[in-house]
């Protein structure tokens, strides 16, 4: 088991929506923060290190690559989403096999092996149907704060079916439920249910096996959760700060691994 | 910026300024994706001058065989017999397909859900950008997938079709339908050239293009060591270049640079520390000049050491049988090759899976990368049953599906990253 003491190491989650920071001693989590992305994620990263004792930086999430040609006076290193939330959430629940992350732009179900590596994993291609954004579109439609979309979901008293995954499409679709009269709260449940549906088909992809993990952003939405638990039938873990396993699990990396990552790798070739 | 060969391209009815927009576009692209690499073979120069000269020097040459009443036949697919070209005294180019520029020009006449390979090579003609379209006496078809064999339809308004059925099955009267379409192809040829396709013209046809496969196929035993002696896009290039390049200077360029590479593996060198992830490219033909793949991988701490494609092995992997002498025994020989491509189009079509199985393990290949076109059902279809065959190998596999934009990178980009972090960490 190599040493985890020594100075501490920050991760920081770059997405889309918000930007995670933890700092970590050991796999002690020391301090953590948030910001949101705004348009120029740089000024925000560089106000969220601000004040911290300097440490080795590892970089996820799909601004990673701007913090390693930016911050070269730092020593960055960078992994994907993918590795970091699969870290992350193995280092929280050992044994976790299934990890879900529904962030603001992206999807990702990612299947674990006993020992907590990656096997398999599956993500949404370009476009943003089915993530957070979706969401985030469809509850200013209705609306709706999206910090209660999910619970305002839930106070639907009947199941419709929301045909379109396109959120320009969606939203047309809901428009015209509205104008017939449905409900606001049925709506809201037939758009969660539609998120759910496609979440389901990549998560079958990769095969899912108990537990399961739901993380990221999205993971806030208690109907979201509900829904999985339903379709799924089993339990679904969300973690108290579903937001921060990816930060948390880049900064475990770069306690762990020492051995080059991909970036490191490719700068040496 | 005026060039030598602008008389040469407005004869040729090209639109000159949208051209030079392509040579701009592609000489930006060549220089990030191919001058940047480190440590390059010597013998690539000869490659970066022919693709430097793409629309110059080699479409001089076509022209002034074509003074000399040489035809010019071109094709999109690897199941258009070259022997048969050249022993009509014929050239045969591949068209390549592998750009997007002339996608707007192709969906006014195609529908939009159509893969990029066939929007790219109607797109180009209708909007006059390639000067290879624009040499061809004959542009040879084939009934593969279902969107190519109607794309040809309308192709056919613009250029002069011929279109050979391709079977579906591999059973004996597919077999007897594809010596058929052979012999109705060269008949096709001789009436096109005015030459008659003798037995010794034919034999050395057979052993030109024989020469050239094997000489493709010493690259890529060569390039299966490790360290890697050469880079996955780089030997993907040599491998683009091989479809319309002079056969005899080609086969004898290649062979210096496989020389070469010798030199390079005797000494240990590679292109990146052994230690490096090898992976290996399954699926659809990447055309030039889509580098996209190829470079998003190798600039993800990866290295590719082959590619089971029709620009890959797919094409180089089977020789025609030179021992028959008549002009039917050689007939025969070259229709039993080519029905031995593992195309997706195929049902069904085990061998290919087979193969990928076989490959991956004699490259010692750490996973494969599945690569399909949008809007490309048979490999599409097919990719799930590859993962089924490789994962009962134990050998992971990626499937990526996209087009020639440049809009989806930065998702792929961490796709195949995490790919590779999990073969490295895993
Ligand atoms: S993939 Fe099939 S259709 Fe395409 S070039 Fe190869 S053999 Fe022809
Ligand atoms: S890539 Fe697929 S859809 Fe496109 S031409 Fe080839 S076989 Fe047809």
């Amino acid at each position: 088991m190599p040493s985890l003491d020594g100075p501490g190491i920050i991760g920081l989650d770059i997405g889309s929506r918000s930007i995670e920071l933890v700092l970590l001693e050991g796999t002690q989590v020391v301090y953590q923060a948030k910001l949101p992305t705004t348009f120029d994620p740089l000024a925000q990263c560089r106000r969220l290190l601000e004040g911290l004792p300097p440490a080795r930086i590892v970089a996820t999430g799909y601004g990673r690559k701007l913090l390693l040609e930016n911050l070269k006076h730092h020593r960055v290193t960078a992994i994907t989403e993918i590795q970091a939330y699969a870290s992350g959430a193995h280092h929280l629940y050992p044994g976790v096999r299934t990890v879900l992350d529904i962030g603001g732009q992206d999807t990702k179900a990612i299947s674990l092996s006993e020992a907590g590596k990656v096997a398999k994993f599956e993500m949404n291609d370009r476009c943003a149907a089915g993530t957070g954004k979706f969401l985030e579109f469809m509850a200013t439609a209705l609306q709706v704060p999206l910090e209660d979309f999910g619970g305002f979901a839930l106070t639907a008293d009947r199941r419709i079916q929301i045909n379109s995954m396109c959120t320009v499409f969606a939203e047309s679709e809901a428009t015209s439920l509205m104008a017939r009269g449905e409900r606001p709260a049925n709506i809201a449940l037939g758009l969660h249910l539609a998120i759910v549906q496609r979440t389901l088909a990549m998560l079958r992809r990769v095969g899912v096996v108990a537990p399961v993990l739901f993380a990221g952003g999205v993971a806030h939405n208690p109907c979201v959760q509900t829904m999985l638990e339903e379709h799924l039938g089993m339990p679904v873990i969300v973690p108290d700060q579903p937001d921060l396993v990816g930060a948390l699990g880049a900064a475990l990396h770069g306690g762990r691994s020492r051995r080059p990552t991909q970036t490191e790798t490719a700068a040496a070739s | 910026m005026p060039t030598p060969y602008d008389k040469m391209w407005n004869e040729l009815n090209l639109d000159l300024a949208a051209h030079e927009g392509l040579l701009q576009v592609l000489g930006k692209f060549y220089g990030d994706i191919y001058l940047t690499q480190e440590g390059r073979l010597k013998g690539m120069e000869y490659l970066d001058f022919v693709l430097s000269e793409v629309h110059g020097l080699r479409i001089k040459e076509l022209q002034e065989a074509k003074a000399q009443g040489k035809k010019v036949i071109g094709t999109f697919c690897v199941f258009v017999p070259e022997e048969l070209s050249l022993a009509a005294d014929a050239i045969q180019v591949g068209l390549c397909a592998g750009a997007e520029i002339g996608k707007e020009a192709a969906e006014k006449v195609l529908p939009r859900n159509t893969c990029a390979l066939i929007k790219s090579f109607v797109g180009f003609k209708i909007a006059r950008l390639c000067p290879y379209i624009e040499s061809c006496d004959l542009v040879v078809g084939e009934t593969t997938c279902d969107g190519k064999k109607k794309a040809y339809e309308i192709f056919a308004d613009y250029a002069p079709v011929y279109v050979m059925e391709i079977p579906q099955m591999k059973q004996a009267c597919d077999r007897d339908l594809w010596k058929a379409e052979i012999m109705r192809f060269k008949a096709e040829l001789e009436r096109v050239t005015g030459n008659t396709i003798t037995a010794a013209r034919l034999k050395e046809a057979i052993k030109l293009v024989n020469a050239r496969r094997a000489v493709l196929q010493r690259l890529n035993r060569l390039r299966a060591v490790a360290p890697a002696p050469i880079s996955g896009r780089d030997a993907l290039l040599i491998n683009q270049i091989s479809f319309y390049d002079d056969p005899v200077r080609f086969t004898q360029k290649i062979g210096e640079l496989c020389d070469e590479l010798e030199q390079k593996i005797k000494a240990g060198q590679g292109v990146a520390p052994a230690a490096t992830p090898r992976l290996m490219l399954s699926g659809c033909p990447m055309a030039v000049p889509n580098w996209k793949l190829p470079f998003v991988v190798e600039s993800s701490g990866a290295v590719i050491v082959g590619e089971e494609s029709c620009i890959g092995a797919r094409n180089t992997r089977d020789l025609v049988d030179e021992s028959g002498d008549t002009l039917e025994a050689m007939l025969e020989a070259i229709a039993l090759r080519y029905m031995r491509i593992d195309c997706a189009c195929f049902t069904p079509n085990t061998e290919r899976l087979e193969h990928i199985v076989d490959m991956a393990r004699d490259l010692k290949a750490d996973g494969v990368i599945h690569y399909g076109l949008s809007f490309c059902q048979p490999y599409a279809i097919e990719a799930f049953k590859v993962e089924k065959a490789l994962t009962a190998a134990g050998i992971p596999m990626l499937s990526i599906e996209t087009d020639y934009s440049m809009e989806d990178v930065e998702q792929l980009k961490t796709r195949v990253e995490a790919f590779v972090e999990m073969l490295h960490l895993g």
